[in-house]
């Protein structure tokens, strides 16, 4: 006991000699990641597999076949419905405006439904609804992407083989709560996966190669990556914001135990698209994200660095943005293995390594200022810039299975009253005031007319008859959902002046 | 009466029956107007009275929620954080002020010239013409649903309603007005220190600039539209849009045409300052936009993003309004990145602005989806005859207002 203390102590006295603004050979800090304590500094999730909530009742199956079109299933699809789309090929650009759909394709004997762009259609699938669930399509030869969803919450798209097609694979944007998982992309001159300015998403299981961009995390928040084989791209799996955009931020994003090998293909993206100034043989990416975690990955075989770390200042082609903070603050590095990284790299790494006398492989490269940024068992890798690291006081991040929302992110809840006061004056007061005529009679004439039977007065918002010669006939206000008729109808009824 | 007299001849509760005042006496008494006017007492379509006398905006929007409460999305998002809680007091006088050319240094010019409800609340024309008749720089923006924006003007150079109404009353090319001449003007107008008294009861000295300020960004923040047929489409109705104007629905969210990636839905513009590179008129030298406002080259040629609702209505576009049309506006964009920017000019194109090869049949589509976006049902009334008096010069506006009357 009496001699370990001493031997403590000296190795304390001589790394105090030693630490401080140098790579010197000193004995290192050796930490156990088997057990200890656990990451506990980001979003704090309920523990949750899946993203869409599961459906209480079943729904209509309507099934594809080969020669009909998918998009006239969408079509006549229900919310809560299931399309079921048979192995063949389908050239078309699908939209889903609507909550609430799964769509399938159906495997059989290793034969997909085949969506084939011919070189000619923009997108394969648009969706704009919630809770929305795309599987097993095979997805070729579009010229935008694969898969894109414009602000639908609670989306899970799975075991997609997407091939050669246009700027991104799978493109989630401006929703919350989804998992992409299981996923085959491949050839896309952007990214194979980007998730843009979302929230809470897992992103797991998937392979991504001779991409530009293997997974992108972009002006998003509470994001897990993990578990994806991430190789032969420009760059395997990035973190960062793009300054300009209207969301500003990328935080807590944890990607761990993933594979990103020999990400060395030459960038071969659109000149001025932001992932064309990544350098090929970038790993793992991160820039202007904050809390961004790694944990577990074999880093192998990325010719300019296994890790790059950076803050705007290295992209000279991006926008100025005085609302976006440049910096990459709390990068967490616990232990990964790395190998063979740096071994051909670009002049802006060397440049930087020469300030520390840093000659040969690069396992991780921190250009610009972090704050808060800490790592373990540092000894074990060729590092340069991270002399600002601290010890990390936590070693795995295993308290955090996901950051998907369990029961999926809810709507807003609009009590009925309100939902009758939004669309009266949102809508109705266009054509109606309270007294006197407008384009349609006064409101006054209309609770005269439907005293005490608002939901008379409901069945005509949703399907008006021409009643009076002198007005114009009024258009149906069926988009308005039943309860909102009735909401609107009973706030019509009983509103003064 | 064509479709616009259509929309102009309309107005709504309190709006109206002041309108209605107000051009009885001033039927009554030309030049001069009487001052015991009564500003309306109600708010315009749209907006709903709270108890502490503020309109209240309300729409179908507030229905659903957004990413970071940031108002972008897609069809069913929230609109941005909006302006509102104006009283309906200060909103009619807003109007009143807004087509009153005593607010130019020459009393010649309102703020309804450049901003003509009849033209989109925009002029027609590509550059703006001064009160002495000096060719502005850029553009008059539409004024519809300014009261989501968060900065104003071409370069971004402003953030909020009433900083961008002071720009225009006191600068050289436009108004022209000076804070001093502006007060004086106005308190020489019978109806004006009562109008300002009522919309502002509890001011000492109610007319002042500040208040002119207010209540011009309250008439502006009551400019809603948001019920067009993409609307209805959005809200859930999916025979709202023609065949056609799906399609273009389709190109403009798809990743090859990009246009949804910063004309963002449900306002069509996400607000941020875009580098486009789009021809300056012929002579002209490269308007350098918001590199001047954040004092950064990488911002050279930058203009904030415009919404696209109304935007059939407010040709020729871009910010010194060089195409005619809005086929030509999208055809800029497919006709490769850079491909107007002179040689020796250096700008960081916006990373969208790309080589999307639309076809001729696209371009069409995006026409008519843009068309899709036009709703002018919560018009307001323009008034038949302001307080001081004084006609507008041009004849567009008389015009709106001769037919604006009952």
């Amino acid at each position: 006991m009496k001699s370990k203390f001493k031997v403590v102590f000296a190795i304390i006295i001589f790394a105090g000699g030693w630490i401080i603004g140098s790579n010197n050979n000193v004995a290192p800090v050796i930490t156990s990641s088997m057990g200890g304590a656990s990451y506990s500094g980001g979003f704090q999730a309920d523990v949750a597999i899946s993203a869409v909530p599961q459906r209480t009742t079943g729904g209509t199956v309507i099934v594809v076949e080969p020669g009909d079109s998918i998009q006239a299933a969408v079509e006549l699809a229900q919310p809560g419905d299931t399309i079921q789309v048979m192995p063949g090929t389908y050239s078309e650009t699908v939209y889903i405006d609507k909550d609430d759909i799964h769509l399938l394709g159906v495997i059989q004997e290793g034969a997909r439904a085949t969506m084939d762009g011919l070189g000619k259609l923009n997108d394969a699938i648009l969706y704009s609804g919630n809770n929305i669930v795309i599987e097993n399509f095979r997805i070729t030869q579009y010229k935008g992407n694969g898969i894109m969803g414009q602000a639908g919450n609670n989306f899970e798209i799975r075991n997609n083989v997407i091939v050669d097609t246009g700027i991104y694979g799978i493109f989630p944007q401006l929703g919350t709560n989804g998992l992409v998982e299981h996923n085959v992309v491949s050839g896309i001159e952007d990214a194979a996966i980007y998730i843009g300015m979302s929230d809470n998403i897992h992103v797991a299981y998937n392979e991504v190669f001779d991409s530009v961009a293997g997974i992108e995390i972009e002006n998003s928040r509470h994001a897990v990556v993990e578990h994806n084989n991430a190789h032969n791209n420009t760059g395997g799996i990035l973190a960062f914001v793009t300054p300009g955009l209207p969301i500003k931020t990328t935080e807590d994003v944890i990607i761990r135990n993933n594979f990103v090998l020999n990400n060395n293909t030459p960038n071969f993206g659109a000149p001025g698209s932001i992932v064309s100034g990544i350098p090929a043989g970038t790993g793992i990416l991160v820039m202007a994200a904050d809390d961004v975690i790694i944990e577990g990955n074999i880093i192998s075989g990325n010719k300019t660095a296994g890790i790059i770390v950076n803050d705007h200042s290295f992209a000279t082609t991006l926008t100025m943005d005085e609302e976006s903070d440049p910096n990459s603050d709390r990068t967490m590095i616990l232990d990964n293995v790395m190998l063979n990284n740096g071994y051909d790299t670009i002049p802006e790494v060397k440049a930087v390594a020469l300030t520390e006398l840093h000659t040969g492989l690069v396992d991780i490269v921190h250009v610009g200022s972090s704050n808060g940024s800490c790592i373990i068992n540092r000894h074990r890798y060729r590092t340069i810039g991270i002399g600002s690291y601290a010890e990390c006081d936590f070693t795995n991040t295993d308290s955090t299975e996901s950051y998907l929302l369990a029961g999926g992110a809810e709507p807003r809840v609009i009590h009925p009253e309100e939902r009758g006061e939004i669309a009266y004056l949102g809508v109705c007061t266009g054509c109606h005031s309270y007294t006197g005529r407008l384009i349609g009679p006064s409101v006054e004439v209309i609770q005269a007319m439907y005293a005490g039977n608002p939901q008379g007065l409901a069945d005509y918002i949703n399907a008006p008859i021409k009643k009076r010669n002198d007005f114009p006939e009024m258009p149906a206000q069926n988009y308005l959902d039943s309860e909102t008729q009735l909401a609107v109808a009973k706030y019509m009824l009983q509103v003064g002046n | 009466m064509g479709r616009f007299g259509a929309h102009i001849s309309r107005s709504v509760g309190g709006f109206r029956l002041s309108a209605v005042l107000l051009s009885v006496v001033l039927s009554a008494s030309p030049g001069q107007a009487q001052p015991q006017q009564t500003l309306a007492d109600q708010c315009p379509p749209s907006f709903g009275l709270d108890s502490n006398n503020q309109c209240r905006l309300r729409n179908l929007y507030q229905l659903y929620d957004s990413l970071q409460d940031r108002g972008l999305g897609g069809l069913k998002t929230a609109l941005p954080k909006h302006r509102d809680g104006f009283s309906p007091q200060q909103i009619d006088l807003g109007r009143l002020l807004f087509f009153d050319p005593v607010l130019s240094a020459d009393k010649n010019l309102s703020c309804a010239n450049c901003h003509n409800p009849a033209l989109g609340f925009s002029d027609g024309m590509a550059r703006s013409v001064g009160a002495r008749g000096q060719v502005n720089q850029r553009s008059a923006p539409t004024l519809w649903n300014s009261a989501f924006l968060q900065v104003f003007f071409w370069d971004a150079r402003a953030h909020s309603l009433e900083e961008q109404a002071i720009g225009p009353l006191f600068s050289d090319v436009e108004m022209a007005n000076s804070p001093e001449q502006l007060l004086a003007d106005l308190k020489q107008v019978d109806a004006y220190p009562a109008l300002f008294k009522q919309a502002f009861p509890n001011a000492e000295d109610a007319l002042i600039i500040d208040n002119i300020a207010t209540a011009l960004s309250a008439f502006q923040s009551s400019l809603i539209s948001l019920n067009s047929p993409y609307d209805r489409y959005a809200h859930g109705d999916a025979k709202a849009l023609s065949r056609n104007e799906l399609e273009g629905l389709n190109v403009f969210r798809s990743f090859v045409a990009r246009c949804s990636q910063c004309h963002t839905p449900p306002l069509f513009t996400n607000q941020q300052v875009a580098v486009i590179g789009t021809p300056e008129p012929a002579g002209l030298p490269r308007d350098i936009g918001a590199a001047e406002t954040f004092d950064a080259e990488r911002l050279r040629g930058g203009f904030k993003v415009p919404t696209l609702r109304n935007i059939a209505r407010t040709a020729p576009y871009m910010h010194s309004g060089r195409f005619a049309t809005l086929r030509e506006a999208a055809e800029f964009y497919t006709k490769g990145r850079g491909h107007a920017v002179p040689e020796g000019e250096e700008l960081l194109l916006h990373w969208h602005i790309s080589d999307p090869n639309l076809t001729d049949t696209e371009l069409d589509r995006l026409v008519d989806f843009m068309g899709a976006l036009s709703d002018e049902s919560f018009m307001p009334k323009v008034p038949s005859q302001v307080p001081s008096g004084l006609l507008n010069s041009r004849t567009s506006i008389s015009q709106v207002a001769v037919s604006g009357e009952q």
